[in-house]
């Protein structure tokens, strides 16, 4: 049974791998670009130098970020839908105390501009959080909402107040801030290439939040409470205050990814800078089964389908749209295998349809299936 | 046009049926035969391996071994409509039926299959829903739709359902386990009858059903036959017996009621229920050190909004909760934890545990904080899981390992997780609500034994109860609660069903 339960785990996999390359080649064929080449470009473009590879790394670490917020969210039994909106206020925080204090030395306006946006975000998160707590009020639909609000807030002040004067005197009007104090960015971790400090960042904040969940009483009492909300409350668990707790976290995470964004990738807060990783990362943090050993390697499967579109819109001439399009077609596979290899009755048929291939006709009908698996009776 | 009745099955014959899952032998070499003409009880406890029996015989699952015999033939059914072609009409126990449609509808939904692909015929599936009616005298009503039916009335309609689709065997998977007495009578009566006609296998672990109905009995234990035969020639004792392995006694409270302290002290309580309306409506009553406080009623007598509010789950209106001579009533669930109240709620899969957590991490769920398990903000995963394994001993917890996921234990198994956690916290006060409702036998003695060595450790524990044989066995004295108040309390010796009976009613007296 254990042999034929890797069979199946692999046989799924090869089958969810040609469906999905199967379909995107369709798509590929009917815009009349040629599949193999642009398969080629996706996946093996990125990873065929270092650069590439710090590209990907790069993606990772906003999606990364997020995702664990994510995952505290929804552990906690509350969705958390406004990542996107909680990352620009933390960009916006971030961007404003680098700016106003550039005097600061580094070791102190750093970290201080991270905790900004990521107060900021929390701030921003924990109204969800409290108007579900207070007045039941479905934080998908808050959260949703906020992210309207700070993408109007966003865009009013890189037009207005905090505009780049340059960009006034030039009478470009790029919507875009100052450039940040060099004390206020995040070191490159390898020379040459856009791959920051901020990745050792996130991997260490990973390894938090797992200790957090899973090996603190306050992370405990969250995950009950999400679990099941009835059960943690009859247990003395307050659960309204469980859920403000998990929006600020997720808030926070959503806050500094967007900080750290900033002061590692762009140093200036330019319009469409969150460039759809609130989003992504709820995607990431499902991927990863919400937990911080699943989200890393996911956040780099999509940094690689991310910098993967990129470079397949720029060398294989397959527009932009069309790769989301295969993107899609790729997450709808995996997902779909997933449930194959969990789903234990699709196993068993699986198993009785091989054992029919492998038992020609001509056996008593009713007859025991025998120790085709090697374990059979005693 | 109607198909004439089918002939139903002579003999369904299992023969040396085996099924293995990862770790479990589910059903060692079972051989049963059913003969038309007969009820055939198949009982056992949880895990027996009653279910995955039936799901061979239904189509579900392939046996490992063993070979199914229909009137002499071999078979074999590879899916659900395999076997159900071959005659065998299985009723679950949660119904499987679609609340938004009509009997008739629902029916058809099954007919489906036998007529044209894609037109609807209504009509035939109500002849067919008429005439079954008619034969096995099941009314129902075929233009109803399922939702507005009550439970009993939706146990008919699958009952008819089945027979709709040519069911010549019946397998009822414990089919009363949701009615009320008089459904169960009802339905007991329907299906005597209706064994005249064509085979039925009754499953069960009600022994007083079994003996009423069933004419022959196969008795399960660990996925073995250890019984099969006439079910004249058993006692209903001799049958528990052989379900659980060993002699069945009700525990019973060997009195010398204890007149300790006072540890719970209600007065005047009011507590609205969900819709609005006062479910306890000036209801007193005082539990004593050492003593089980029996509480009889009708079920939604105000039961539940008394139970909620003494945990600390329900506002209270008005009315005081003392708890060692503190007044706690409104008070948030962690100061009546902590005021030394232990709760077994009526809802044991979504109050009494998280479910996805594992029976480890259920068994701290109201104690994490204290530094047994934490040091800090963080838990000592080693001491949790040292308790865990000491109170799976002591409580006899059946499961694979502590780390499986508690929701998917028996009901038993889940109310001994629940036990064992509020047992070990020593409780002052324990409320325990319809403790042993829908467990095994084996499961039900455990509990009432642990409940009475509460006692004997002077805790004093309020029994909320619907079972009479439970209260009168178990309690120093019992309070018969109606429309939310206490109609009276009577001494355990003093309470005879029918006085109880007559207070449950609302008749004074």
């Amino acid at each position: 049974m254990r042999r034929f339960r890797a069979l199946y785990v692999a046989g799924v996999a090869a089958a969810a791998g040609l469906a999905a390359a199967a379909l995107a080649s369709v798509v590929l064929l009917v815009i009349g670009a040629s599949p193999w080449a642009t398969f080629a470009t996706m996946f093996g473009g990125p990873l065929r130098d270092l650069y590439g590879a710090s590209e990907i790394a790069v993606r990772a670490v906003p999606l990364t970020l997020v995702a664990l917020g994510v995952a505290i969210s929804f552990r906690s039994g509350i969705l958390n839908i406004g990542a996107e909106g909680q990352m620009q206020v933390g960009i916006l925080a971030s961007t404003a105390v680098a700016l106003a204090l550039p005097r600061l030395p580094g070791t102190v306006l750093l970290p201080l501009s991270l905790a900004a946006g990521a107060a900021a975000g929390a701030a921003w998160g924990g109204i969800a959080g409290w108007l579900r707590a207070r007045l039941d009020v479905n934080e998908i639909l808050s959260t949703v909402m906020l992210n309207y609000i700070a993408a109007q807030l966003y865009g009013f002040l890189l037009r207005g107040p905090m505009i780049d004067p340059d960009e006034l005197m030039t009478g470009s009007g790029t919507p875009q801030s100052m450039r940040l104090p060099r004390g206020a960015w995040l070191d490159r971790l390898v020379p040459g290439t856009r791959l920051h400090t901020g990745l050792l960042l996130a991997l260490a904040l990973a390894f938090l939040v797992w200790l957090f969940l899973w090996r603190t009483t306050l992370g405990y009492r969250l995950r009950a409470a999400g679990e099941e909300p009835r059960a943690a409350r009859y247990a003395g668990i307050r659960v309204e205050r469980s859920l403000v707790v998990a929006m600020l976290l997720a808030g926070g995470f959503a806050g500094l990814a967007g900080s750290v964004e900033v002061a590692g990738v762009h140093h200036r807060a330019i319009e469409a800078i969150s460039a759809g990783y609130g989003f992504g990362g709820i995607v990431v943090a499902l991927f990863g089964a919400l937990h911080p050993a699943g989200i890393v390697p996911a956040a780099a499967f999509f940094g690689l389908l991310l910098f993967g579109a990129n470079m397949t819109q720029r060398s294989a001439g397959v527009p932009g749209n069309m790769v989301l399009v295969l993107e899609g077609v790729m997450i709808l596979a995996i997902v779909s295998a997933g449930m194959y290899v969990s789903n234990p009755y699709a196993q068993e048929r699986a198993l009785r349809a091989v054992r029919r291939i492998l038992r020609p006709r001509g056996d008593a009908p009713g007859a025991a299936p025998g120790p085709a698996t090697g374990e059979g009776g005693p | 046009m109607n198909p004439p009745a089918p002939e139903p099955i002579r003999e369904l014959a299992l023969e040396g049926i085996t099924k293995r899952f990862p770790g479990v032998l589910a059903c060692d070499r079972i051989s049963v035969t059913v003969r038309r003409g007969e009820v055939h009880a198949l009982v056992g406890e949880n895990g027996a391996g009653k279910s995955t029996l039936m799901n061979v015989v239904a189509g579900l699952y392939q046996p490992d071994q063993g070979r199914i015999l229909v009137d002499g033939e071999p078979v074999r059914f590879r899916t659900p409509a395999e076997a159900r072609a071959r005659g065998i009409g299985m009723v679950h126990q949660d119904f499987m039926l679609v609340p938004g449609l009509t009997v008739a509808e629902n029916v058809a939904l099954g007919l489906r299959a036998a007529g044209p692909r894609l037109r609807l015929d209504l009509d035939r599936a109500r002849r067919s829903v008429a005439e079954v009616a008619g034969r096995h005298q099941l009314p129902v009503d075929a233009d109803a739709p399922v939702w507005q039916l009550s439970v009993g009335e939706q146990q008919r309609v699958e009952l008819v359902k089945t027979l709709c689709l040519g069911a010549r065997l019946l397998v009822l998977d414990e089919p009363t386990s949701a009615l009320t007495p008089q459904e169960t009578d009802d339905l007991l009566a329907r299906l005597e009858r209706m064994a005249a006609e064509l085979p039925i296998i009754f499953i069960s672990h009600k022994l007083n059903e079994v003996k009423a109905l069933s004419h022959r009995v196969t008795i399960l234990r660990r996925g073995a036959v250890v019984f099969s035969g006439d079910t004249g020639r058993k006692s209903t004792a001799e049958l528990a017996a052989l379900m659980t392995g060993h002699e069945v006694r009700q525990a019973r409270n060997d009195g010398g009621g204890a007149s300790g302290r006072v540890v719970l002290e209600v007065t005047d309580l009011k507590v609205r229920a969900d819709r609005g309306h006062l479910a306890v409506d000036g209801l007193s009553l005082e539990l004593r050190a050492g003593e089980i406080l029996g509480l009889a009623g009708v079920s939604g007598n105000g039961q539940r909004e008394l139970a909620d509010a003494l945990a600390g789950l329900r506002p209270v209106e008005a009315g005081a909760i003392r708890i060692a001579e503190r007044d706690l009533a409104g008070a948030l669930p962690r100061r009546f934890i902590e005021g030394g109240m232990g709760y077994i709620p009526e809802d044991r899969h979504h109050e009494g545990i998280v479910p996805g957590f594992s029976v480890t991490e259920n068994l701290v769920l109201k104690d994490v904080g204290r530094t047994a398990f934490s040091r800090g903000p963080f838990l000592r995963l080693g001491a949790i899981e040292e308790n865990a394994a000491r109170l799976r001993d002591r409580f006899d917890i059946r499961c694979a390992s502590t780390a499986v996921a508690a929701g998917s234990l028996s009901g038993g198994n889940i109310q001994k997780v629940i036990l064992a956690r509020e047992l070990a916290r020593a409780p002052r006060a324990l409320v325990a609500v319809y403790p042993t409702r829908g467990v095994d036998m084996g499961a039900a003695e455990f509990i009432h034994g642990q409940l009475l060595s509460l006692r004997a450790s002077g805790a004093g524990i309020l029994l909320v109860s619907e079972e009479l044989e439970e209260l009168m066995a178990l309690s120093d004295r019992i309070a018969v609660v109606y429309r939310g108040r206490i109609l009276g309390v009577l001494e355990g010796p003093a309470a005879s069903r029918e006085r109880l009976g007559r207070l449950m009613a609302g008749v004074e007296g």
